[in-house]
C-alpha cells in the first residue's frame, strides 16, 4: 500500500453551528491504481483529500504514506513530506503568473533545491511530455484552460512524486479537453511505482478510474470502492 | 543564487508597477533626507568655519558664547591670567567682528574682519598672493578671496575702501579650508588695528586662543579657566558647541530634523503600503508554494530578500540623486552649503534597513498566516 487512511474525523466550526466533513473515513490506496474519489459537492472529498496529502490535519484518525504516519510530523518535516512525496494539481492551478510557463513548472524542483539550469531541464523535459514544449517562455495565462491545466500536471509530475492528487480536474475545462487530460494521465504518467487520485463529480471521466470510492455526507457509501464501478 | 530567492527576485521584477513604485518611493524619501541632513551638515560646517580656519587647539570665550559668530568680549587681564596657567604653552587674544565696507562707489558691504595677535600672528590664513609681512603696513588688510571675494568688488593687492571710516588697503589675498556661512567676505588684520579701528565695547578680547604644551595639560587648563569666570574648549568641544546651539536653540535644527523625519514616513508608508499590496497580490502563490512543501522560513527569505532588493536600490538611487544634485547645486550657487558625510549615509542606511524591515514583517505576517488548504479548496 502506498496509503492508508484509518478513522479519519474532522469538523468545522464551534459547538452549535459545527459541520462534520468527514466522519470516521478509512480507506487504502496501492501502487499503480488511478483511484476517484466522487459524490456531491460538499461531502468531504476535497476535505478528505487536503487530510491525506498533509494540507489539513484531521481531527482523529492517521494517515500512513509509505509507512510514514504523516500527522505526527512537525511542519517542517510535513512540508518536507508533501515536497518529495506528493504531486498536487490544484482545482484552479495556481500557477505563477510573472513566471514563465517553464519557471512555474521547475518550482517543485527548485523548492527541492536542485541547482537552477538542472531543475529548468528536467522541467522542459516534462512540458515535453504534456505536449507545451513550444509555450514554456509564455506565461501561463497566455494559454488556453486545457493547457494551463497541463502546465499544472507537469509541475506536478516533474519532481516525480510517488503519490499525485488532483481536485476535480475537469472543472472549467469543457468536456473533451477534460476527458483528453485524463485519459492522457492515465496512459503517461499512471505507473506502478506511484498512484494517481483523483477527486471528481464529473462521470464522463469515470470510465478512466481502476477503483471509485463514493462519498456522501463525509461517509464512503458501503460497499463503493471494493471493484471497478462505471 | 539560491533558486528560490531567483523566483523570488523574479516575482519582484516582473510586476513592473508595484517594483517601480517601491524603488522610486524609497529612492524619493531617501533623496529627500539625504538632501535634509547634507543641507545641515553643510550648515553646520560652515557655521564652524571660524573654528576650524584658525586652527587653535583651545578657546577661551565667556561662558555665554554659543557659537563663533557672536562672541563676547573679555577685559585684557583674562589673557595674563590665562598665560599663567601651568600648562599654557601660549595665549595670544584674537579679535573676530563685524565691519561696514565703504566701496569705492559708494556702496556699502559688511565684512568680517579678523584681527590676529600682532606677535605671532597666530590663525594666518594660507597667503595665495602678496605677503603675510604686509599685514604690518599701514591700514594692511588681507582679503580671503572665497564665493564672497567679489562683494567687495573683487579688489586687488592695492585696492583701497574704508573699513568703519578708516581707510583700508588689501595687501595680500589668502585662501581659507572652510567657507563661512554667512555669505560675508573676511578680511584679516592685526589684533591691534582690529581693535582700534572698529568701534568696541570696553572689552576688546573676543577669544583667546591657546596652545596647551600638551593634550595632558587640557583638562586642567579648562578648570583654571573655569575659575577665572571664562570658558575654555578644545576646538572640538566648540564645534561641537556650535552644533548644538544650531541643532537645539534654533528652528533651523528642529525643523529639519522634522522635515527628515516626514521624508521617512513618507518612504516608510508608500514602501509599506506598496509591499504590503505586493504580498497580498502575490498570496495565494505564496500559499500554492506552501501546499506544494514550502517551508515558511524559506518564504519568509523570500520576502525579506525582496524587500532588501527594493531597499538597497532606493538607497543607492536616492544617494546617487542627492550627491549628484548637492554636486551641480555647489558648481552653480557659490554659497551653496550642503556635504554628504558618512554619519548622513549612515543615518539614510539605517532609515532604509527600518523600511525594509517593516515591510517585509506585515508581509510575513500574512504569508506566515496563510493556510494552504484555503489554497487547496480555491
Ligand atoms: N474551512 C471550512 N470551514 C467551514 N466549513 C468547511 C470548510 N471546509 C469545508 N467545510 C465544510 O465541510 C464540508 C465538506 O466540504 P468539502 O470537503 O469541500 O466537500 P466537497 O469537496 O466534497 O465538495 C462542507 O459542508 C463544507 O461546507
Ligand atoms: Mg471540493
Amino acid at each position: 500500500m502506498i496509503l492508508t487512511a484509518t478513522k479519519i474525523s474532522k469538523s468545522f466550526g464551534e459547538a452549535t453551528n459545527q459541520t462534520y466533513a468527514l466522519r470516521e473515513v478509512s480507506f487504502a490506496v496501492d501502487f499503480g491504481e488511478m483511484l476517484y474519489i466522487v459524490g456531491p459537492s460538499g461531502s468531504g472529498k476535497t476535505t478528505l483529500l487536503s487530510i491525506i496529502s498533509g494540507i489539513l490535519r484531521p481531527d482523529d484518525g492517521d494517515v500512513v504514506v509509505k509507512d510514514v504516519d504523516i500527522w505526527k510530523l512537525g511542519s517542517d518535516a510535513l512540508a518536507g513530506f508533501r515536497l518529495q512525496t506528493i504531486g498536487f494539481v490544484f482545482q484552479d492551478y495556481h500557477l505563477f503568473p510573472r513566471l514563465t510557463t517553464l519557471e512555474n513548472v521547475a518550482i517543485p524542483l527548485i523548492l527541492r533545491r536542485e541547482p537552477w539550469d538542472k531543475s529548468l531541464t528536467e522541467a522542459r523535459k516534462t512540458l515535453q511530455v504534456v505536449g507545451l514544449a513550444e509555450k514554456e517562455n509564455l506565461p501561463p495565462y497566455k494559454l488556453s484552460g486545457g493547457e494551463q491545466k497541463r502546465v499544472a500536471i507537469a509541475r506536478a509530475i516533474v519532481a516525480q512524486p510517488d503519490l499525485l492528487i488532483f481536485d476535480e480536474p475537469t472543472a472549467s475545462l469543457d468536456g473533451d479537453t477534460g476527458r483528453k487530460i485524463v485519459a492522457f494521465v492515465k496512459e503517461h504518467i499512471l505507473n506502478a511505482q506511484r498512484a494517481i487520485i483523483i477527486v471528481t463529480h464529473d462521470s464522463r471521466i469515470y470510465e478512466y478510474a481502476t477503483r471509485i470510492i463514493r462519498m456522501e455526507d463525509g461517509r464512503i457509501v458501503p460497499g463503493t470502492g471494493a471493484d471497478h464501478e462505471k | 543564487m539560491n533558486g528560490l530567492l531567483r523566483i523570488a527576485l523574479k516575482l519582484l521584477l516582473n510586476d513592473k508597477g508595484k517594483f517601480a513604485t517601491l524603488v522610486i518611493g524609497i529612492t524619493f524619501s531617501v533623496f529627500l533626507m539625504m538632501q535634509m541632513t547634507s543641507m545641515f551638515s553643510g550648515i553646520l560646517y560652515q557655521s564652524a568655519a571660524n573654528i576650524v580656519n584658525v586652527g587653535a587647539r583651545m578657546w577661551v570665550m565667556d561662558p555665554a558664547v554659543q557659537t563663533p559668530q557672536n562672541s563676547i568680549p573679555m577685559p585684557n587681564y583674562v589673557l595674563d591670567s590665562v598665560r599663567s596657567i601651568p600648562g599654557v604653552k601660549f595665549a595670544v587674544p584674537f579679535y573676530v567682528g563685524a565691519g561696514l565696507v565703504k566701496l569705492n562707489d559708494g556702496t556699502y558691504q559688511s565684512a568680517t574682519i579678523i584681527g590676529l595677535d600682532d606677535a605671532s600672528l597666530f590663525g594666518r590664513p594660507t597667503i595665495i598672493s602678496g605677503s603675510i609681512m604686509d599685514i604690518y603696513q599701514n591700514n594692511a588688510f588681507i582679503m580671503v578671496k572665497d564665493a564672497n571675494y567679489a562683494k567687495l568688488g573683487s579688489p586687488k593687492i592695492g585696492t583701497s575702501f574704508e573699513i568703519n571710516d578708516h581707510r583700508a588697503v588689501v595687501v595680500a589675498l589668502a585662501h581659507t579650508p572652510v567657507p563661512g556661512l554667512f555669505g560675508l567676505p573676511t578680511l584679516y588684520t592685526t589684533y591691534n588695528r582690529a581693535t582700534q579701528d572698529l568701534p568696541s565695547t570696553r572689552y576688546l578680547i573676543s577669544y583667546i586662543l591657546v596652545q596647551p604644551k600638551s593634550t595632558q595639560n587640557i583638562a586642567a587648563i579648562e578648570q583654571q579657566v573655569k575659575q577665572l569666570g571664562y570658558l575654555a574648549l578644545t576646538d572640538q568641544q566648540f564645534i561641537t558647541r556650535n552644533d548644538r546651539f544650531y541643532e537645539f536653540q534654533t528652528g533651523m535644527g528642529t525643523n529639519i530634523l522634522i522635515m527628515t523625519l516626514i521624508s521617512f514616513l513618507v518612504g516608510l508608508s508608500i514602501a509599506g503600503e506598496t509591499f504590503y499590496m505586493f504580498v497580498l497580490d502575490n498570496l495565494e502563490h505564496f500559499g500554492a508554494l506552501k501546499a506544494i512543501g514550502a517551508k515558511s522560513g524559506e518564504l519568509i527569505q523570500m520576502i525579506v530578500f525582496q524587500s532588501l532588493v527594493v531597499g538597497f536600490l532606493g538607497f543607492g538611487f536616492g544617494v546617487l540623486l542627492s550627491s549628484t544634485m548637492i554636486a551641480i547645486a555647489k558648481l552653480k550657487i557659490a554659497n551653496y552649503a550642503a556635504m554628504v558625510t558618512y554619519e548622513n549615509l549612515f543615518l539614510a542606511f539605517i532609515m532604509v534597513l527600518i523600511i525594509s524591515a517593516f515591510s517585509s514583517y506585515i508581509g510575513i505576517r500574512k504569508v506566515i498566516r496563510i493556510d494552504p488548504f484555503d489554497v487547496f479548496r480555491g
